[in-house]
């Protein structure tokens, strides 16, 4: 297919774009196959470039001849064009229409994207299975890494490489697999080093309503325990909504097969049910009419802040077993794509410092994410503005996102990057000129060649002058373990996102800016007087001993 | 001389089912917790003022509870080993913490060891006719009246007020007698820029069809004081329902008819009693424990304390974009014009002028509007002969808006929030003069000048602590008025207000407490590069082999004159130390590190966390024992701060 079949007018003239808070800009729009670019020849301004993948809907209005569309994009912020020409306009919204929901993956923009910067680290080869097991080995020599899954036949989401008990042989693997969703069966997520600890996840267990067991499942969870030692089974669903899961096929560990076990049930919402919340927060944040009263009763309906609460008081308990009860985890939800990831890599973010620098929170995606079968591609094929009936779309990445963003919050000093790389990773989920977040698994990616013919995310990002803009200034490294506070007053709506296009954030911006200042001063001073003392120390030694002036 | 004592006392955790053991001590003054536990040692120091209520709970098996609420929101739950004890602190605060009379009050027994001089400098720190005059009163049209030298015309008001100059004395006794409690239009902030003028009042005495010449030729000759403008706004800051009910009474508000040259504004401020409901709510939703998110947000909105605080800050709106806008003058009344009307001045002269962001001109800004014009901070913050509902968090309220600009615009005040606490703290310590009594005219009979100590020269002799790191006084310059949004969701709730004393809600690291760190760091670069600079200077032939010159060696000085705040510490961080000990004793860390402690053998629990944050305390789930009961309960569901195990 040509993309100009679908672009019936590829150029307008004297278009008038309109963004709050900040001045209109009148120019030329052209709609090229990927983007949609509005610029108004003039040296000073800058141009609008919008790539089509980050359209979430248009909306299209008439006063007379003067058309006016507004674009809504994934990344919440709402744009109108004012388009003079009644033909010109429906044109170019049937145009933005079409393109922004191509189908294919193939036709998507980073098989297209040619980078202007020489990729020097490929991030595709960042952050293999095999150097993460290197680092387990070094500390424990009880897991081995399994090729079982080396044609995603025993597990289509899973990668070909993953980390198992040692004791355990793959063909107790396949029959775990046959006893878990999607044969998701158990594997390891995070080992503590401090105490040897782990935290495995998987898929719910296929139960069913009769009670079905399998002794390969109990034989694999039980080879993760120490002798005598127990442990936790953390299921991200409620114990309804466990019993139910059970009459289609589902279920839950029972007590009776599983003694060494204690089992934890919390409630994360189902993917499906979130997708509603996002839409009923970006709702509310973008009507500037409502009320106090009304603002706060919409925050509520949209109960966006509760699953904010509920995740991170679910990866924090994960954690409290790992280090402080000194007991093994296996968290769950059903499918254990969704909200088994991020209770898992919360709970890493609390209780693992590496996690918490920029390479470390990369790794903790590229593993807990996108190797473990995050279905990004059906979850962020729409944001907060489509109008269709959600098919698979839902916020669970940026939830996680929020999360972190919170605990970013409490301990300010502890994270290596700061607010906008995690607002960068948002935007690159939903819409990218990089393949990283393309396809639904592992497997799929493969297939789709991703790492021959697209660009890796993490070779743009970790460019020493791209990364600059995402260090978080106040970083000193700190090796505990951080434990946030989930009391509803101690957690906040992420305005950096949900208001992000709804405020002038000029003042905060020179705030921020001004303690980078204090900060950066600082640090020059102190490599000045490092500099003098090593002077003072070097004349010393030459002339003896000094009297201080 | 009272002083009891009671060992063996447990304080609970509001929140968690932490506690921990120690002995209260209770003497004339304060009632004192001092944790027995070796390290930590904490102490809790709670002054009898500070105490809103005392409460005995039914005895349990572990002692006799005893639940103290306290004004600037702390609430400490003590177990008490025997009855008889509990009984006795309990009589004894009880009696306490309702002083009869004046001399009583803390503030009379409070010495801090400063001579006379030293004491009336304090008090000489803050001069409101200085103020006029930075205001640029008098001038051509507006003088000093001395019509209320006496105290005659209105109790409640200062001696020294400032009126239009064709205002007569007739003309101002006249509107006096046509006004609530003769308060009668003054002037309070002067906007030199467009010569118009803030002005407050009390309601006029209206009923339904009153009406007074001398008062409408006050209206006049405020509106001819000001040639930019042909009007002069009225602000009845009461919702409209209110003022109509109060017609009935014989009072009311200006009837545009008999008053030419005024636009009539109601701005739906709510009263005493509704504001007063409002934080008890509020207070009640925040003190639940393992409260659900659900139930925070539609407590804080059935609370309604954000809606009266945007109520305010859209009045204070309002009445600066008439000033800077229109270059009109604005009057400014609610009933008895001293618990809206100064919120309403108070905070417009604040978005007008930035002398009132900076710490002196803050103290000036509650000195002027606060003190000198009445509002009754004896009645509203409870501190003698109570009424209950007489008392009210209007001027918390104001604090709260200054906090919620604070937070839009982070460069603009000089002051940190900690400021603003701590002047909350002291309005209802009662250790300092300024707050106590009603009005100026029981200020002077208190005889509180010569007998007590100024709050204001307390908080300047630490103005350190209270330094906002990232200020800019250039700001002032680019942003001389304050243009703040009100969209509903730049309210947030004040954590570190009304969640002051309770640990585990608050960040663990600070941005302001690592910057403060920074300024240390900064002066103790300064200081040993002049040293360094110095000895360097006695090998000058050495120098040159260096490659150095001695001109980038000279000692450095911070970009901008800053003064170095100690590195704080308190229940939030940012908050300035206590001790001296404390001081030493971070400045220690200081020069170890936290690698160092990070070795050192763990304290008590063995938790070695990030400023203390700590997993039990914030109570995901309670795991403890439940392996080891023997009963396996069938079902765990952990909740916030609970686990409850059904069998």
């Amino acid at each position: 297919m040509e993309f100009a079949e679908l672009i019936k007018t590829p150029r307008v003239d004297g278009v008038v774009l309109h963004r709050p808070f900040m001045p209109t800009v009148e120019g030329t729009l052209c709609l090229t196959g990927h983007h949609l670019i509005l610029s108004s020849r003039q040296d000073n301004t800058e141009e609008l470039w919008l790539l089509h993948a980050n359209i979430d809907s248009i909306e299209k209005r008439f006063v007379g001849s003067l058309g006016t569309i507004i674009v809504k994009c994934k990344d919440l912020r709402v744009i109108q064009l004012d388009i003079p020409g009644m033909e010109e306009c429906l044109n170019i919204a049937s145009s933005i229409e079409a393109l922004s929901t191509l189908d294919s993956v193939s036709l998507m923009y980073p098989f297209f994207y040619r980078p202007l910067f020489e990729v020097i680290e490929d991030g595709w080869q960042l952050f293999v299975p095999e150097e993460a097991f290197k680092d387990l080995e070094s500390m424990t020599d009880e897991w081995r890494l399994s090729e079982v899954n080396k044609d995603f036949s025993v597990c289509p989401s899973y990668p070909s490489l993953l980390t198992v008990p040692k004791d355990i042989d793959d063909e107790s693997l396949c029959k775990a697999a046959s006893f878990r969703h999607g044969g998701r069966f158990p594997v390891l997520s995070y080992y503590h080093k401090k105490n040897g600890m782990v935290m495995m996840r998987a898929a719910q267990p296929l139960t069913g309503t009769n009670g079905r067991r399998c002794k390969e499942d109990e034989k694999l969870i039980n080879a993760t325990l120490c002798a005598g030692k127990r442990g936790y089974i953390i299921d991200t669903r409620t114990i309804a909504v466990a019993q139910q899961a059970k009459a289609r096929g589902g279920g839950f560990e029972q007590e009776a097969n599983y003694p060494q076990w204690r089992r934890i049930h919390k409630a994360i919402e189902r993917s499906n049910v979130l997708q509603e919340g996002l839409i009923k927060l970006v709702e509310a944040c973008n009507d500037q009419s409502h009320s106090m009263d009304r603002w706060l009763s919409k925050l509520e309906a949209s109960n966006w802040q509760s699953n904010v609460k509920e995740i991170l008081t679910t990866a924090c308990l994960a954690a409290q077993c790992i280090d402080r009860e000194g007991a093994s985890v296996l968290v769950h939800g059903t499918e254990g794509t969704d909200s088994t990831l991020q209770v898992t890599s919360l709970a890493q973010i609390i209780l693992d410092p590496a996690c918490r620098t920029i390479r470390g929170f990369e790794a903790l995606i590229e593993r807990e994410w996108l190797q473990a079968g995050h279905p990004f591609q059906q979850r962020c094929a729409q944001s907060a503005y489509s109008n269709g009936k959600p098919r698979s779309e839902a916020p669970v990445f940026l939830l996680f996102l929020d999360c972190v963003w919170q605990i970013l919050r409490q301990f300010p000093c502890s994270f290596q990057f700061n607010e906008n790389f995690l607002i960068m990773l948002f935007e690159h989920a939903y819409a990218s000129q990089f393949g990283t977040f393309l396809g639904n698994s592992v497997a799929e990616r493969l297939k789709l060649l991703l790492s021959q013919k697209t660009v890796s995310l993490w070779s743009w990002v970790n460019r020493p002058q791209e990364l600059e803009r995402f260090l978080n200034p106040l970083y000193e490294p700190n090796n505990l373990v951080i434990w946030p506070s989930v009391a509803p007053q101690s957690l906040l709506l992420w305005e950096g996102v949900f208001l992000r296009w709804n405020r002038s954030t000029k003042c905060l911006d020179e705030a921020y800016q001004e303690m980078v200042h204090i900060i950066e001063y600082n640090k020059e001073l102190q490599n000045k007087v490092n500099s003098l003392r090593r002077q003072l120390a070097q004349l010393e030694t030459e002339d003896g001993p000094l009297q201080t002036p | 001389h009272l002083h009891v004592r009671v060992e063996q006392v447990k304080l609970l955790d509001r929140f968690s089912n932490k506690s921990v053991t120690g002995t209260l001590h209770l003497t004339a003054t304060h009632l004192i917790f001092v944790e027995s536990n070796s390290t930590s040692a904490q102490e809790i120091w709670i002054l009898h003022h500070h105490i809103a209520s005392v409460e005995k709970l039914s005895l349990t098996t572990s002692g006799c509870p005893l639940l103290i609420q306290c004004r600037n929101f702390r609430l400490v739950h003590f177990v008490i080993p025997r009855e008889r004890d509990c009984h006795d602190i309990y009589s004894s605060l009880l009696r306490l913490l309702r002083p009869v009379s004046y001399d009583e009050l803390y503030a009379f027994s409070y010495n801090p060891k400063q001579n006379d001089q030293q004491r009336e400098e304090g008090w000489q720190l803050i001069d409101l006719a200085a103020e006029f005059e930075r205001m640029g009163v008098p001038c051509d049209q507006w003088q000093l009246t001395d019509v209320n030298r006496e105290y005659k015309v209105c109790e409640t008001y200062p001696r020294d007020l400032y009126v239009p100059i064709t205002a007569s004395k007739p003309i101002i006794v006249g509107s006096s007698k046509f006004r609530s409690k003769g308060r009668f239009p003054v002037l309070t902030y002067f906007y030199q820029e467009k010569k118009a003028a803030v002005c407050r009042c009390s309601q006029p005495l209206s009923g339904f069809s009153a009406r007074c010449l001398e008062d409408e030729h006050m209206l006049q000759a405020i509106s001819k004081a000001n040639h930019n403008s042909r009007y002069i706004y009225v602000m009845d800051t009461r919702p409209k329902l209110n003022a109509l009910a109060n017609r009935a009474a014989g009072k009311g508000y200006e009837n545009e008819d008999n008053y030419p040259n005024i636009r009539f504004q109601f701005v739906g401020i709510e009263n005493i009693h509704v504001m007063r409901g409002s934080l008890q709510k509020l207070l009640e939703v925040m003190g639940t424990r393992s409260l659900s998110m659900t139930d925070y947000l539609v407590g804080l909105e059935n609370s309604g304390w954000l809606r009266h605080i945007k109520a305010i800050m859209d009045a204070a709106i309002f009445l600066a974009k008439a000033v800077t806008d229109e270059g009109a003058s604005v009057l400014v009344h609610c009933s008895d014009g001293w618990d809206r009307t100064a919120q309403v001045c108070a905070l417009g002269s604040l978005l007008l002028d930035p002398y009132y962001r900076t710490i002196k001109g803050f103290m000036v800004l509650i000195e002027k509007d606060w003190i000198s014009f009445g509002h009754k901070f004896a009645d509203r913050c409870d501190q003698l002969d109570p009424d209950p509902k007489e008392v009210s968090p209007i001027f918390t309220q104001f604090l709260e808006c200054v906090w919620q600009l604070t937070e839009q615009f982070p460069q603009a005040f000089e002051f940190s929030e900690w400021f603003l606490i701590q002047i909350h703290e002291h309005v209802h310590s009662c250790q300092f003069g300024n707050f106590l009594g009603n009005s100026q005219r029981q200020r002077e009979d208190l005889q509180l000048k010569e007998r007590t100590y100024s709050l204001w020269a307390h908080l300047l002799s630490e103005k350190q602590n209270y330094l906002n790191p990232v200020y800019s006084p250039s700001f002032a310059e680019s942003h001389p008025v304050l243009e703040p949004s009100t969209q509903a969701y730049h309210f947030k709730f004040w954590r570190n207000m009304y969640h002051q004393y309770d640990r585990s809600m608050h960040p663990r690291q600070s941005i302001l407490k690592h910057v403060y760190k920074v300024f240390l760091h900064l002066s103790l670069h300064s200081s040993e590069m002049t040293h360094a600079f110095l000895c360097l200077c006695a090998f000058p032939q050495k120098l040159q082999t260096f490659g150095v010159s001695t001109s980038p060696l000279k000692p450095q000085t911070p970009p901008r004159e800053r003064s170095h705040p100690p590195r704080p510490q308190s229940l939030i961080l940012g908050a300035p130390l206590l001790s001296r000990k404390e001081v030493q004793q971070e400045e220690d860390e200081e020069v170890f590190g936290e690698e160092a402690r990070e070795d050192a053998p763990a304290s008590t629990g063995g938790e070695r966390t990030v400023e203390g944050s700590s997993a039990t305390e914030n109570g995901y789930g309670e795991l403890k024992g439940s392996f080891d009961s023997k009963n396996e309960p069938a079902v765990v569901t952990l909740e916030f701060g609970v686990a409850r195990m059904t069998c």
